[in-house]
């Protein structure tokens, strides 16, 4: 997606629906692959776009405050760290329980990811996904079973669904839309 | 198992380097100099942790290192989907599917539903057209599974 929210909008206007101006979306752009591993990434950042790094990092933070940001961390390869076996695991669950169990089996380890989804009845019942990562499908199950336990008589069935091949992977990218001429 | 030839082999990590990847899945604080607060933490020099950080990242252990933004707050769309491919079909769809920029990671899962993808596009609008396009090319219906409730996002892999 863009950072922009209007193509034909010019560089410096008022902040978005989402609370970012221009300069905040330079910085998203700037930083999509990857702070920069020099001393003060800051001012290495924001030497190009005409900031200092203390503006740099004044935005960085009111972002990560406000949200867009989630963290600024390393995200490591599963694979390469030994995290091999990495299943999707789907479940049918009550919606009357599905908040507050959402909540709960959020903190199991080995969860990453756990999100309500809608169902497709009736090819797809399930309506609650948790991403597991373990280092093999053994340890997989054992967290699935932990999920199942805590969801108890709410769950009526759930699968999991290991991934046998990456078909593609290229990671959320902000597109640079074209902008007017300059 | 064939699956295995497109995924990277697991690595060995010294102590100072579990310390890293550990630390760093955490967060690095919005501080004047961060990588100087992390390393004190680490017991490591300023110098030793920036080198090992890039080093981790030229082999692959770290996929990335910087800001995570969060896409629907940067006024963006974003959900799964999902497609249940003919067999005999599967390759011609993978490329089909594919071509799309808009596809950010497709995955091949063991289901009925065996083709499992997810969609990032520039505004939330644009979601419901890329998948009128996607069925229009593939020819199959996409099942679209937008999250309706995040109750957790946190991928933290202790080494």
């Amino acid at each position: 997606m863009s950072v922009s929210t209007c193509p034909s909008e010019p560089l410096a206007e008022a902040a978005g629906a989402n609370g970012l101006d221009a300069i905040d979306r330079a910085i998203v752009l700037a930083t999509q692959a990857g702070l920069p591993l020099v001393p003060d990434p800051w001012s290495a950042v924001g030497g190009p776009l005409g900031l200092t790094g203390e503006e740099v990092r004044a935005r960085l933070q009111r972002m990560q405050q406000s949200g867009v940001i989630r963290r600024i961390a390393a995200v490591p390869n599963h694979y390469r760290l030994g995290y091999v076996a990495n299943g999707m695991t789907v479940w049918d669950v009550d919606d009357a329980h599905i908040e507050r169990l959402g909540r709960e089996v959020a903190g199991i380890p080995g969860v990453s990811h756990c999100y309500r989804r809608p169902r497709h009845l009736p090819e797809w019942p399930y309506n609650l996904f948790v991403m597991l990562h373990g280092k093999s499908q053994a340890e997989v199950e054992r967290q699935a079973e932990a999920l199942r336990e805590k969801l108890g008589e709410a769950c009526r069935d759930h699968r999991i669904l290991y991934s046998s091949r990456i078909l593609k992977k290229t990671g959320l990218r902000l597109a640079r839309r074209p902008g007017p001429p300059r | 198992m064939s699956a295995h030839r497109h995924r990277p082999e697991p690595v060995e990590l010294d102590a100072a380097d579990r310390r890293i990847v550990n630390r760093l899945q955490d967060g690095l604080p919005l501080v004047e100099r961060p990588y100087v607060a992390v390393a004190a933490e680490l017991a490591l020099s300023e110098g030793e942790l920036l080198y090992r950080l890039e080093r981790l990242l030229e082999d692959g252990v770290l996929s990335r290192f910087g800001p995570m933004y969060h896409a629907e707050r940067l006024g963006g769309g974003l959900t799964l989907a999902a497609l249940e491919v003919p067999e005999a079909d599967f390759e011609r769809v993978t490329a089909a599917v594919n071509a799309f920029p808009e596809v950010a990671h497709n995955y091949r899962r063991d289901h009925r539903l065996n083709m499992w993808f997810v969609l990032a596009t520039e505004t939330p609008e644009r979601i419901g057209e890329t998948i009128a396009a996607i069925e229009a090319a593939t020819g199959l219906a996409v099942f679209n599974m937008p999250k309706q409730e995040e109750f957790h996002v946190r991928l933290h892999l202790p080494v």
